[in-house]
């Protein structure tokens, strides 16, 4: 027995499929996916994270503000579900926060803090490399085991797109994609950052700005903030049009 | 610092220095070509710089055939390497054969030439703020395993950092590791990049540089200061140094 939906699970993999051979975006593909399995739960935000070449984990998407403050706060602390995942390879399932303190001395208050009482994290996979891990920060409902497996099953998937092939055969490939994954998440910052000063508004309005243009424009995300970071006096201007 | 950092700063101090080697950045970048050419191992390993208005040239190579060969690029316009600079990741051909000859033929002919099979292309950047290429060529076809991939890209990480000193008006080995301190607030260094840009009219290079500096001058962690400007306690002039 699942609490997850079959009708709202198969939306998501045909959401994904669209998704996959649609003009790619891959912070927006990732950004999709923790709404998506946030959304799978009655109440959910889901984080996630991809580690570069030296294995250190970089905040890529999250549902929402909050589950996005959730994935920071591991990576100050260095503790966390997101790292164990990551470390050891496997799901972490169903840890009662307010038990959790001795885990993770200093990311269980903040999380129950924010009003979070359960998480989840699972690896993100290919084969037998960890590229990164995906956190799930609840209520007190419980993951049942059918529910991991469709979390994990949604994670493995969400590699496969992520690295835009069906078999990874090439090692080099990999290291194209997930770089250049890693970049465009430093220059979304950028971007921020600009915006922000052309502004006066803080970053994280700064970024609402900016995906509310691509939305409008109906440009993508990248394409957006590649243009913000390349002509910087013309980007002061760029979102008053 | 991480051990994979280390490891690669023990290789390039342990690489004798030659008569040749010109002081400051310069000579560590040739001593960092020949280090990162004896371990992965590749048959030449050469570094470029690059700016977006389209300066560039060659700043050092592991030994003298490879100055021509990494000045190739630049004369026919084309090539691995001038793809990695411009969609800002890792460009990996491990046989020039296949296929390549189609993407880069002029570039593919003239490389034959010298014996390589295989080129394999690194971005020196953070972010959208770009300083080069690192370029690593083989007489051997072929891939390079996942681990060496890795160690390519900690050696362009090592050179991303040694070229910003290099610009450092606080001069060489200054914060050096600085960039790496601030794990956590990865995000907040990015945007405080992208506000010191807009602040004082330059790069995101420059920028970089001139948090750094501010950071080593004032003896506070680059993390800190990067705060300091994403919540508006600390502003850039122009004619503040």
């Amino acid at each position: 027995m699942s609490t997850v939906s079959t009708e709202r699970l198969a939306a998501v993999f045909v959401e994904f499929a669209d998704t996959l051979i649609d003009d790619f975006d891959v912070i927006e593909f990732l950004q999709m996916l923790t709404q998506r399995v946030a959304g799978l739960f009655a109440t959910a935000e889901v984080g996630l994270m991809l580690a570069d070449h030296r294995d250190r984990l970089t905040f890529m998407a999250a549902s929402d503000e909050s589950a996005r403050l959730m994935e920071l706060f591991q990576l100050q602390y260095n503790d966390g579900p997101c790292l164990d995942a990551f470390r050891t390879g496997r799901p972490v399932t169903n840890v009662d926060l307010a038990a959790a303190a001795d885990r993770w001395p200093r990311f269980a208050p903040r999380a129950t803090e924010a009003g979070f009482t359960s998480v989840h994290a699972f690896p993100l996979r290919l084969r037998k490399q960890v590229i990164g891990a995906m956190s799930i920060f609840g209520g007190a409902s419980e993951l049942m085991e059918a529910d991991t497996r469709i979390v994990q099953a949604l994670a493995d998937v969400a590699v496969i797109g992520l690295l835009q092939e069906r078999a990874i055969r090439r090692g080099e490939h990999l290291t194209e994609q997930l770089q250049g994954a890693l970049t465009s998440r430093i220059v979304i910052e950028q971007a921020k950052g600009i915006i922000a000063q052309a502004h006066g508004v803080i970053p994280d309005e700064a970024f609402h700005l900016i995906r509310d243009y691509a939305r409008s424009h109906n440009r993508l995300l990248s394409d957006v903030t590649g243009t913000i970071v390349s002509d910087l006096p013309r980007s002061a201007r760029l979102l008053r049009q | 610092m991480d051990e994979h950092i280390e490891r690669v700063l023990r290789l390039i101090a342990d690489e004798p220095g030659r008569t040749t080697d010109g002081g400051g950045v310069v000579g560590t970048l040739r001593r960092l070509c020949s280090a990162a050419a004896r371990s992965l191992p590749a048959s030449g390993v050469g570094v470029s710089m690059m700016a977006e208005a389209g300066m560039r040239g060659v700043a050092a190579v592991s030994g003298p055939p490879y100055e021509q060969i990494e000045e190739l690029q630049f004369t026919l316009g084309e090539g691995p390497c001038l793809d990695a600079f411009a969609s800002r990741r890792p460009v990996l051909v491990p046989d020039l054969t296949d296929g390549a000859t189609h993407r880069w033929p002029g570039y593919t002919a003239a490389i034959h030439e010298h014996g390589l099979r295989a080129v394999f292309a690194f971005p020196l950047q953070i972010g959208a703020a770009r300083l080069g290429v690192l370029d690593v060529f083989r007489v051997e076809p072929g891939s390079l395993p996942a681990s060496k991939f890795r160690e390519a890209l900690t050696f362009a990480d090592v050179a991303v950092t040694t070229l910003l000193d290099g610009q450092e008006q606080a001069g060489p080995g200054a914060a050096a590791d600085g960039l790496d301190e601030v794990m956590g607030q990865r995000a907040e260094l990015f945007q405080a990049q992208g506000m010191v840009a807009m602040q004082l009219g330059v790069s995101l290079s420059d920028a970089l540089v001139r948090l750094r500096a501010h950071a080593y001058t004032q003896n506070t962690p680059l993390g800190d200061v990067a705060r300091d400007v994403t919540e508006r306690r600390l502003t850039f002039d122009s004619d503040q140094s």
